[in-house]
């Protein structure tokens, strides 16, 4: 196990109405490392991810980022803390402008979770604009930074959001199966721009069906089955263990 | 679309806006309605209708309360008049403070919900406080008969300066005709400024914001409470000023100002005029409050005049329809006209003339779809 | 004590029987249609307009002078004899007097026929649309409605009469075993308590018992799946909205003897029913029956002169009072779903 963890899940439970959604989740993801989480539908990985970000509580166990503990605090607290989100069918702005979608999360940086700043206008916060310009160049979305972001195509709002959280600098990011439904061409491109972030030394967690994107990205996999953690390694111990293949790959493919 | 550019093009809008508002008296004259006194309930219920869209057009949470602080504003105002002085800044000061203070009670707890929730809590708690005014609050409100005016009022600050005015006034000109009306079409003007203002902010954004995604909101780390709460509280206090002005050009304040129906009115003018908008609540403001004026005053004898070409027969048929939308019928026009704005029109008046524009402009630009609506301009 | 409180509490049945109905109604169409319905108030006062035109039809009466009868200012007199009692005999005669319950035959059809041009007309152009939507489209529907309303009967209330049989009050402490004169009750207002009692009956019994209201139950608990199996919903619905009109026009005919119906009585029913159906949980039926007794017998107890020398002014605001609690601690409401609207 790598000794600078940031991101401890231990003991994690969840429980639905006596339905067992994770059991045991125990958790560690490293600094500046790409986690991913696969596993069959309906194996608890989004729940997981709901735990992580503060929109489930736990029925028991503890999560904790850097020292913080992450239960029980609210989601705005928890992005606050550096932790930004991708959701599976984006949450944007639909009636903004892509230019001020991603000049808000900017803005929460600077300004924390609440500021009354209305007599200063907004088109004077040229240091925001420009930054958000830049985020919307590398994610090759800078000529329609004018259009509606409702108006944006499916693939468009996926990497609008992406821009949103990247934007926040955040310390982790969790990405809630960023590809689904997009084309082979934006997925590579997405592939790319993700491995551009790595660079930069961004922790990621990673939710992810294809396993072309889990094994152009991931550093370490855990394999996530009937909401109990069932495999967890570096990719090609992944890919080589029988138990993977039997409850996930085998059946999948 | 450069930095400059924007701020012309909201200085402009400024400008017009002040243009038009103090050149009423001419503009309005061929519609029969520049006379100062209906001037004034322009500029007061123009006031309301900007604050009650900087809450509903912004964040989206629809109030069906904000005649409470018309009131509070009301009272306050009448009572500054009785207790202190005839001038109108401490009436206007003191009604803006207590409405806020009240829309901070209120607003912290109705927040609490959204959507239908929200709507119900403002509307049980305006009804708490109209029904509140006509009972056990009778020493402050006075109850049926109103707050009024009297010769007994100490009015300590008029007399420790030596003033015996009997009518509002500013600094010892009574605010009176004309006077009262740009009084309150300054306050109009500046008004629109701070609306303007707050609506090209960061933190008007964060409202547009908060009423296109909520939940993003959250994960993009804001604190939704305290924005949608500084809102209310906005809208509290304009509506508090636009009560406060009613006060001052008619000292008199009632509960009536309070009931459900004096908060219909503001949702209808803004819907009317065009929610999200700068200008569109004032003139949904300006058109219900004209034809509340003009149509009122309607009655049989000034139809049989207007409809007098037609043949006997088809005149009468034709007067007895038109009379039943018309004077005391007037409720019933203004509540079809929205229906049909709701229907077919959710952007009201300032959707329609942009839908004009767009079409009177189609040739030179073919194939685009229809612009949306913008949030707020 | 005992007879204090128990007077109180039957004070509040009748006013909570027309909270409870207004109440069903909007449940009803909240959970079924999704809409949040600001005009449902209105069919309660068409209901009651409903009473108040029948009583005018059946009093049409033909007016003949008679020149053999001189009065005492030595004027023929004029000799009124009402239409109904001419054709029908006796039977008119009681037909005049029991005018309220018999105008439920004309506002059954009148009020099915409205609800269901309304949902035609209008409402089901806003099953997709927000609730903000929703709720200013039938604000503005109620509107028209009061205003024809005014347009056609003025604006003053228009009290309508308890048949002769009905009127006086029941000693219910003596049935039920206290000494005479303790706990004396206006029997109309018995009256409105069973009758209220029995809709609501009715309404359960329908949607239990019948394969119509089992759709429609299952179509409140899972819109979407219902769908799926080839029901035709829409068609459903656009009945139940009917039978919600019927169900308020009925509560507002009854409701006439007790409270002389003006235009704006609708309005002012409106913003107490929504307040019960809050109370008892958006979109649970059980939930607004008892919110809307509930909250009748709470009033009731709030105006009595002990409570409010404790409390002044309680009367005026404790049903509203108990509404914001319950949104702030209980936001599902007495008896909702977990879930069901509780942003």
């Amino acid at each position: 196990m790598p000794d600078n963890v940031v991101l401890h899940v231990s003991d994690v439970h969840k429980n639905f109405a006596g339905l067992h959604a994770l059991s045991d989740i125990d958790l560690q993801v490293a600094e500046g490392q790409t986690h991913a989480i696969i596993g069959p539908n309906g194996a608890g990985k989004s729940t997981l991810l709901n735990v992580i970000v503060g929109r489930l509580a736990p029925s028991r166990g503890a999560v904790v980022f850097d020292g913080t503990v992450l239960t029980g605090r609210k989601p705005y607290e928890i992005n606050q803390i550096g932790i930004a989100r991708v959701f599976q069918t984006p949450e944007i702005f639909p009636d903004l402008t892509v230019l001020h979608n991603v000049m808000i999360p900017a803005l929460s940086r600077r300004d924390g979770a609440f500021r009354l700043n209305m007599m200063r206008t907004l088109d004077s916060e040229t240091a925001i604009r420009q930054e958000a310009e830049d985020v919307l160049a590398d994610v090759g979305l800078y000529e329609r930074r004018l259009a509606h972001a409702g108006a944006l195509s499916r693939g468009d709002k996926r990497r609008m959001e992406l821009a949103m959280c990247l934007i926040q600098k955040p310390r982790l990011l969790l990405l809630d199966e960023p590809t689904a439904g997009m084309s082979r061409h934006d997925t590579n491109t997405t592939i790319e721009l993700l491995k551009k972030i790595k660079s930069r030394g961004m922790t990621k967690v990673i939710i992810e069906h294809d396993m072309h994107v889990v094994f152009s990205l991931a550093d370490r996999i855990s394999v996530l089955a009937g909401g109990r953690i069932i495999a967890e390694g570096m990719p090609d111990e992944v890919r080589g263990d029988p138990r993977v293949r039997e409850a996930y790959l085998g059946g999948a493919h | 679309m450069n930095t400059i550019l924007v701020t012309r093009n909201d200085l402009l809008l400024l400008l017009g806006f002040t243009i038009a508002v103090l050149a009423m008296p001419i503009w309005l004259q061929p519609f029969g309605a520049a006379y100062p006194d209906l001037m004034q309930r322009f500029a007061i219920y123009g006031i309301f209708a900007i604050g009650f869209n900087i809450l509903f057009g912004l964040t989206g949470y629809l109030s069906f309360g904000h005649a409470a602080f018309f009131g509070v504003g009301s009272y306050a105002a009448v009572w500054s008049f009785k207790l202190l002085t005839m001038d109108a800044i401490p009436a206007l000061v003191f009604a803006v403070l207590i409405s806020g203070l009240f829309a901070l009670l209120i607003g912290y707890v109705s927040l609490k919900r959204s959507g239908i929730y929200f709507s119900i809590l403002t509307l049980a708690f305006a009804q708490m406080s109209y029904n509140l005014a006509y009972s056990v609050l009778t020493p402050i409100t006075n109850g049926e008969t109103g707050l009024q005016l009297t010769l007994a009022d100490p009015r300590h600050l008029d007399q420790a300066l030596g003033i015996s005015s009997r009518s509002p006034a500013l600094l010892g000109q009574p605010l009176l005709g004309y006077a009262g009306f740009y009084f309150c079409a300054g306050l109009l003007i500046v008004a629109f400024f701070i609306a303007q203002r707050i609506t090209g902010s960061p933190f008007g954004m964060m409202l547009r914001a908060i009423k296109s995604n909520q939940t993003r909101m959250h994960y993009t780390g804001f604190n939704t409470r305290p924005y949608t709460l500084a809102a209310f509280v906005i809208s509290g206090m304009y509506a508090g000023l636009a009560g406060a002005l009613l006060a001052i050009t008619d000292p008199l304040a009632g509960a009536e100002r309070m009931q459900w129906a004096a908060s219909g009115e503001v949702v209808l003018m803004t819907i009317l005029g065009g929610v999200g908008t700068l200008v569109g609540p004032v003139i949904g403001a300006w058109i219900i409050k004209y034809f509340e004026n003009i149509f009122s005053a309607f009655n049989e004898g000034i139809l049989h005049r207007t409809f007098d070409f037609l043949p006997d027969g088809l005149e009468d048929a034709v007067v007895l329809v038109t009379s039943k939308f018309v004077g005391e019928g007037w409720h019933l026009t203004l509540g079809l006209v929205f229906v049909l704005i709701v229907v077919f029109l959710p952007g009201g008046i300032m959707e329609g003339v942009r839908r004009l524009v767009h079409w009177a402009r189609r040739p030179a630009e073919p194939g685009r779809a229809s612009p949306r609506p913008q949030p707020a301009e | 004590m005992f007879e204090v409180i128990l007077l109180q509490f039957i004070n509040g049945l009748d006013k909570g029987g027309a909270y409870a109905l207004i109440a069903l109604g909007l449940t009803l169409v909240f959970g079924t249609l999704g809409v949040v319905n600001f005009a449902h108030g209105a069919l309660f006062m068409l209901g009651a307009f409903c009473a108040v035109t029948f009583q005018k039809l059946i009093t049409l009466e033909t007016v003949t002078v008679d020149p053999s009868q001189l009065s005492p200012w030595g004027t023929p007199v004029e000799v009124r004899e009402p239409l109904v009692q001419a054709w029908l005999g006796d039977f008119g005669a009681v037909l005049v007097n029991y005018s309220v319950p018999f105008s439920l035959l004309l506002a059954i059809p009148v009020m099915l026929v409205i609800g269901i041009a309304m949902e035609r007309g209008l409402i089901k152009y806003f099953y997709k649309r927000p609730h903000a939507e929703q709720i200013l489209v039938t604000f503005g529907l109620a509107i028209v409605l009061q205003e024809i309303i005014k347009a056609s009967f003025g604006a003053n209330p228009i009290p309508q009469p308890v048949p002769t049989d009905l009127r006086g009050a029941a000693d219910i402490g003596v049935m039920l075993g206290l000494n005479p004169g303790i706990i004396t009750y206006p029997i109309w207002r018995l009256v409105y308590f069973l009758f209220s009692g029995v809709v609501i009956g009715a309404v359960f019994a329908f949607l239990r018992f019948t394969t119509f209201g089992m759709v429609v139950r299952a179509g409140m608990a899972d819109r979407e799946t219902v769908g799926l199996l080839g029901i035709n919903i829409d068609r459903r619905f656009t009945i139940m909205f009917g039978l919600a009109a019927v169900v308020a026009g009925m509560a507002g005919v009854m409701y006439t003897p007790l409270l002389p119906p003006n235009y704006h009585l609708g309005m002012d029913f409106l913003v107490l029913s929504f307040v019960v159906v809050v109370v008892g949980g958006m979109g649970s039926l059980p939930g607004a029956v008892a919110a809307g007794f509930l909250l009748g017998i709470l009033q009731s107890f709030a105006s009595m002169t002990q409570v409010k020398a404790l409390v002044p002014g309680i009367d005026q605001i404790i049903i509203y009072l108990v509404a914001v609690i319950i949104l702030l601690v209980r936001p599902r409401g007495l008896l909702g779903r977990r879930g069901v609207m509780e942003a």
